[in-house]
């Protein structure tokens, strides 16, 4: 993606050495090392509790590493006090200061460093962020998503090296958390700062991260792209939290070239050995739900060396407007989903027709066997509000 | 005790008064009529008959000989030509008062607000325990413990830092005994606004290049302004109009406006008194209007 740096200084790489933060007995951040290149936008991705927020706020400087060490560039800043630090945050719910005006706001950082020209930078930011007329407001006079605008502009002026957003969209609706993720982007690209953006909405990390690292108490599980981690994810963990997976316990039974072949509850599949974490004993087969195809048994696809398919009952369609939603239950006794774009017209699938259910093996994914199947069902469900049928996953986490 | 008359202090509140749409039907009329009767009968009435009191004429030459009604607006600018020393130290140990409570409040409810945790509730406590005796009882204890031949008294005669070897009966004694006994009037307001603030506001000002105490200049304190006002406004009038402190811990030297009041009162000098007393009102009402319109915080009244 091309940037053009506009207002920035130097900007430096980000590194987290071996960072670990203890409250009493329980360990919020387990020794992560990280490094986020400079300019880009990298999501912390994770559900409630799992140690996103503690780590920003020890980037931040707002809470102490009980070991590890934060560098900005080659400058070890893990000692330094918030206020020494090249970098700014966008806090959760904003934290703007009632009692200054919004531009008195977004002045705030360069009049402590008894900076030059403010108004004029003022004034620059404020354009920015499309908010020059809002100047001598006072924020609880401006809507959720203005707030969210002057919440970055007063931490961008200051042009850190990072900046880092604790769940800066988490209080806005969602029409308008879709706009404003398309603007935070859009901002990113014209200032070229890194920006470090803390989430547990899995969408709007894939949306706006050039790079997604999945947290997990206290741990990294995956990093890479969003369409790496989608497309190929590495825990069952990761599998379910972003977006949803359908996870099969399976046995390693042959191999066959570049190819495993697995037994699941009797159904041979197989699967590609670059694919798979783990290419012996007990693993774990995953497929996206769109990656699934529907079809009436009997004239529907079978198992062979490209596809892989079995047979199953539907229990539920929901109508998605883009996209039908089946629920199949397999003859073991579990649970599939398959996403179908609304393409085909007449002949309809009902509730209890019996369908076959089929997959590009090079759509597999092979998760180590030791993963529970369940792990991390909860995360939001990407884009349709509708959730699978079976019990495990009714509890989201809310923010 | 009439002597000790203030204005009815207006009426304070830490939180924003957040004006409700019109719904307002008769039944806001009904709830407000006690409230009304109560203010007009004991505060209404009682202030005419002192105004009216404080323009009486003298029947003879000494005041045993009685009062009759008239309009001697003299008695006023006798009553302050005579007793400005005792006004301008009523205000003087106010003041100081004032500030003394201030300087000592603000770090307790500070650490209270913000620091205390879980023995935040047992702190609130001990600044209202000495609510439970009375404030008569506890002015007395001072003057033992302030006595001369008193161990704080001799401590401080040890160091030779006290100006007339002694604590008790002098202006030491009496501002020390406003701050004590308005303390928690200062105290109290200021924890109830500083614990509204949300610390992530000051976080923010850290995370924006404010130092520690540039954050308390420019984020902690303004926002602790409606706090600050009412805790001056409860401790200053009070203070400006109290004698007890003063009687019982000073001396003929340290007489406050108060005071001359009192005196007054019981030695049926009934016009000068009540010219007296509405002065003080009068003083103080012009103070709190000046002092709320330069701190800025309309949203108190």
């Amino acid at each position: 993606m091309a940037k053009k740096s506009v207002s920035t200084g130097n900007v430096e790489d980000l590194h987290l050495v071996q960072l670990v933060k203890e409250y009493g007995q329980s360990r919020a951040v387990d020794d992560l090392s990280l490094t986020i290149p400079a300019g880009s936008f990298f999501a912390l991705l994770g559900p409630s509790g799992c140690g996103k927020t503690t780590t920003l706020r020890m980037v931040a400087g707002l809470e102490d590493p009980t070991s590890g060490r934060v560098l900005v560039g080659d400058e070890d800043v893990t000692m330094k006090r918030p206020y020494e630090r090249p970098v700014n945050t966008v806090f959760q719910n904003y934290a703007l200061f009632p009692h200054l005006n919004i531009e008195d706001n977004v002045a705030f950082g360069l009049k402590r460093r008894k900076e030059k020209d403010i108004g004029p930078k003022v004034a620059d930011m404020l354009e920015l962020v499309e908010l020059t007329p809002m100047a001598r407001r006072k924020p609880s006079q401006l809507s959720g998503g203005q707030q969210q605008r002057v919440a970055v502009a007063r931490a961008l002026i200051n042009r850190p090296d990072v900046l880092l957003l604790d769940e800066p969209l988490g209080a806005l609706d969602l029409k308008l958390r879709r706009q404003m993720q398309i603007e935070l982007k859009r901002i990113q690209v014209e200032v070229g700062t890194t920006f470090v953006h803390v989430t547990h909405d899995q969408e709007e990390a894939m949306t706006m991260a050039d790079t997604v690292a999945v947290m997990n108490q206290g741990r990294i599980e995956q990093m890479g792209s969003p369409e790496e981690i989608y497309e190929l994810p590495r825990t069952a963990f990761v599998a379910n939290f972003l977006g949803q997976s359908n996870l099969v316990s399976a046995k390693v039974v042959d191999r066959d070239g570049d190819r495993i072949v697995v037994d699941a509850h009797g159904s041979r599949w197989a699967m590609p050995t670059g694919r798979s974490v783990q290419t012996e004993g007990s693993v774990i087969l995953g497929v996206r739900p769109e990656k699934l195809r529907v079809e009436r048994a009997g004239g529907g696809t079978r198992s062979d060396g490209n596809v892989n398919a079995v047979n199953g009952i539907i229990t539920d369609v929901s109508f998605v407007g883009v996209s039908t939603q089946y629920m199949v239950i397999t003859e073991w006794g579990q649970e599939l989903i398959a996403f179908e774009q609304n393409m085909a017209s007449g002949d309809r699938l009902r509730t209890g027709d019996d369908v076959s259910l089929s997959w590009e093996v090079q759509h597999c994914f092979g998760l180590s066997g030791d993963d529970s199947v369940d792990a991390g069902v909860g995360g939001e469900i990407l884009g349709v509000g509708l959730r699978p049928g079976h019990g495990a996953s009714a509890n989201a986490t809310g923010e | 005790m009439p002597a000790v008359m203030t204005p009815g202090a207006p009426p304070i509140s830490g939180d924003t008064v957040y004006v409700q749409p019109k719904k307002r039907g008769r039944v806001a009329y009904w709830l407000l009529l006690p409230g009304m009767l109560w203010l007009f009968i004991f505060f209404v009435i009682p202030l005419f008959s002192l105004f009216v009191t404080s323009l009486q004429e003298p029947l003879g030459a000494t005041p045993s000989a009685g009062y009759g009604p008239g309009f001697r607006f003299a008695n006023y600018t006798d009553a302050l030509t005579t007793y400005t020393p005792e006004f301008i130290r009523s205000f003087v140990y106010a003041g100081l008062a004032t500030v003394l409570c201030l300087v000592i409040s603000f770090p307790l409810a500070y650490f209270i607000a913000f620091k205390a945790g879980r023995w935040r509730n047992i702190l609130l406590v001990l600044v209202v325990a000495p609510f439970f005796c009375s404030f008569l009882i506890r002015t007395y204890a001072w003057k033992t413990i302030l006595a001369d031949d008193g161990f704080i008294t001799s401590f401080f005669n040890a160091l030779n830092v006290l100006p007339d070897d002694r604590i008790l009966a002098t202006p030491i004694a009496v501002v020390f005994g406003l701050t004590y006994n308005f303390l928690p009037f200062m105290v109290l307001p200021l924890y109830a606004s500083l614990e509204r603030i949300d610390p992530r506001l000051i976080e923010a000002a850290a995370d924006l290049y404010a130092k520690p105490w540039t954050g308390l200049r420019k984020v902690t304190v303004p926002l602790a302004m409606p706090g600050i006002v009412a805790g001056t406004l409860l401790t200053f009038i009070p203070s400006a109009g109290d004698f007890i402190n003063s009687a019982l811990l000073g001396s003929p030297r340290t007489r406050m406006v108060g005071n001359v009041i009192e005196s007054q009162f019981s030695r049926d000098a009934y016009p000068t008194a009540a010219a007296l007393s509405f002065s003080l009102m009068a003083v103080i009402l012009v103070f709190v209007f000046v002092y709320i319109r330069r701190a800025g915080t309309e949203e108190l009244v």
